[in-house]
């Protein structure tokens, strides 16, 4: 796909995110919107999947680690084909059967229920080893925030995937340097995040602009080349990216746009497209 | 009764992996640098390939059952009940009992059995814990026959399971023709009319002893032996203790969550009857040969049955 048509799809996906949070009236925007483009590139780009058979046993796998970003994920299935666009407006209402927080057994092409931080992040590793014990090709892909690599099952996790040459696990740490109680500077600093991820035998990619398409492009790449080694990305990107008054702002962590909020929003995001 | 032969269950975990093991390529066995002291390391002889030491770090241990099941696997993962249920409660909750993932949790060392080791392994608090988790299935095995059968029962259902096991050596009491294991369904091991003792694990075997003793005293006591604690087989809890009109739990956990509670839960709702709970009184362990502290905290033969005759009077 070309970068043009990529970005296409992530201004829908961030279209969707608002939307979904905005019938909601809670949720996580700003980490939705910053990964729009990780979600999007991985989706329609570089997983081998089947929206028709989504539980297909040689799939590749994505584990939302930082399972907050829920809205950023259900959008980019439903664009993907997974299930229909509507029902994003169902999420979080009682019934539906998109959850706050990702459920496998109730989204189509969720590969892991997470929400807890830091534990997705050691599911990932499981089905990365289960493909090694299998002999299979398959790939696992998981997407951790800066803020949840202050939990100490992160490292667990990556000095086993580092001690076991997984190989085919890709780490994407979305470094957007902002949790809900500040900076993570300010909060309890887990930089330098690439040297950290070195010491646990990870080849590190740093990727300027995580939301650059041409910037994950080469880093997926040079994943794929990389042998007897899981990969970490260190991928910067913006918070809340492509809503003006959302971007880089702490606040839009964890808050539903209101309906005046929601125009601006949408006005932001159709000037985009 | 006569001098039994005795074995760990911990012991009988490992022998049944490698005997499920040469049958099923899928069983994964998954230790926390614990394998020595689990019995995993029998396993690990015989299948080097297929047992995986996580280290120290029983979260992420957790996290790995997780999801090497959601890509088909089975995985047993082993630690101390301390560690299995304990430290990696919320990962075992979050990451295993929520998306109802295939993970058998085999955790050994629970109560305080364990002995020397003292309060800070002695755990009586992982069938509190495990009970509540929505969809786990939580077995108790009392001996080398009921341990080896769980597992099995254990890796041929689907969805996960809390498998308790001791280190101190327990007698097999279950050697026998008619001996039949179901997960959820509970064994009448003795008829009685006085009261009903309802055990669990190691417990089981005191409280024969202790129905022995009653009899000697002339009070007929029933004897169930509980394997699985959820799901609890009411049925043959109501039945029993409609017929004998008193029911006493033994357990070497607390009396805070555990077999009692869950026995006291189905008995107040359906047939209100007077229970008293024997198993660890709301408080820490501490180092001792095991079998001296079995006694110390009451919960040997002999103390179940002064318990028993003493709230009997």
């Amino acid at each position: 796909m070309t970068n043009q048509e990529l970005k296409k799809i992530a201004n829908q996906v961030r279209k969707d995110i608002v939307t979904a949070l905005h019938s909601a009236k809670s949720g996580h925007p700003g980490g939705s919107l910053g990964a729009a483009d990780i979600f999007t590139y991985l989706y329609f780009e570089e997983m081998k999947i089947d929206p028709k058979n989504p539980r297909d046993p040689d799939r590749d796998r994505f584990v939302l680690s930082k399972g907050h970003t829920a809205p950023g994920l259900y959008s980019a299935l439903a664009e993907r084909g997974y299930f229909p666009r509507e029902d994003l407006l169902t999420l979080r209402h009682v019934g539906s059967y998109l959850q706050g927080h990702p459920n496998m057994n109730e989204t189509p092409g969720v590969d892991m229920s997470t929400g807890s931080l830091g534990q997705g992040v050691s599911a990932a590793v499981g089905m990365a080893l289960a493909a090694k014990l299998k002999n299979k090709d398959y790939r696992v892909y998981t997407l951790l925030g800066d803020g949840e690599i202050e939990e100490g099952q992160v490292w667990e996790a990556a000095m086993f995937a580092g001690n076991h040459a997984l190989d085919n696990l890709v780490v994407i740490v979305d470094n957007n340097n902002l949790q809900i109680d500040g900076t993570i500077e300010e909060v309890n600093s887990p930089y330098p995040i690439d040297e950290k991820f070195k010491a646990f035998k990870f080849h590190v990619i740093n990727v300027a602009d995580g939301n650059d398409f041409d910037q994950l492009r080469a880093a997926f790449k040079e994943a794929r080349e990389v042998k007897d080694q899981p990969v970490a990305i260190i991928a910067k990107t913006v918070k809340g990216k492509g809503v003006s008054f959302m971007e880089n702002q702490v606040g839009w962590h964890g808050k539903a746009p209101n309906d005046e909020e929601y125009k601006i929003a949408m006005a932001d995001l159709e000037k985009e497209a | 009764m006569a001098e039994l032969k005795k074995i760990a269950t911990r012991e009988s975990y490992g022998n049944a992996l490698v005997e499920l093991g040469k049958e099923h390529d899928d069983l994964i066995v998954l230790d926390a640098d614990l394998a020595g002291a689990t019995k995993t390391g029998i396993f690990k002889k015989a299948f080097p390939d297929r047992h995986i030491d996580c280290g120290i770090a029983e979260g992420n241990m957790m996290g790995i059952a997780a999801g090497l099941a959601a890509a088909g696997m089975v995985p047993f993962a082993s630690s101390f009940a301390m560690f299995a249920a304990g430290r990696a409660f919320e990962q075992v909750r979050n990451s295993i009992g929520y998306p109802h993932l295939n993970v058998k949790i085999g955790a050994t060392h629970a109560g305080i059995s364990v002995g020397e080791d003292g309060a800070s392994h002695q755990c009586c608090e992982d069938i509190a814990l495990m009970r509540t988790i929505p969809g786990m299935t939580v077995i108790v095995p009392s001996d080398d026959v009921e341990a080896k059968a769980a597992v099995k029962a254990a890796y041929e259902m689907q969805g996960p399971v809390y498998l308790r096991f001791g280190r101190l050596a327990a007698p097999v009491i279950n050697d026998r023709p008619d001996y039949h294991f179901e997960i959820g369904k509970g064994i009448l091991l003795r008829e009685g009319t006085d009261l009903t003792i309802i055990a669990t694990g190691l417990e089981v075997g005191y409280a024969l002893e202790a129905a022995d003793r009653l009899a000697a005293d002339g009070i007929h006591a029933e004897v169930i032996n509980i394997h699985t604690i959820k799901p609890l087989d009411e049925e043959l809890v109501l039945a029993s203790a409609k017929k004998t009109g008193k029911v006493v739990t033994v357990e070497e956990h607390s009396i805070i969550g555990g077999l009692g509670s869950a026995v006291a839960d189905v008995l107040s709702e359906k047939l209100p009857t007077p229970v008293h709970k024997i198993g660890v009184r709301d408080t820490f362990g501490e180092s001792g040969p095991a079998v001296e502290l079995l006694k110390k905290y009451e919960l040997d033969g002999d103390g179940v049955y002064r318990q028993i005759r003493e709230w009997l009077q």
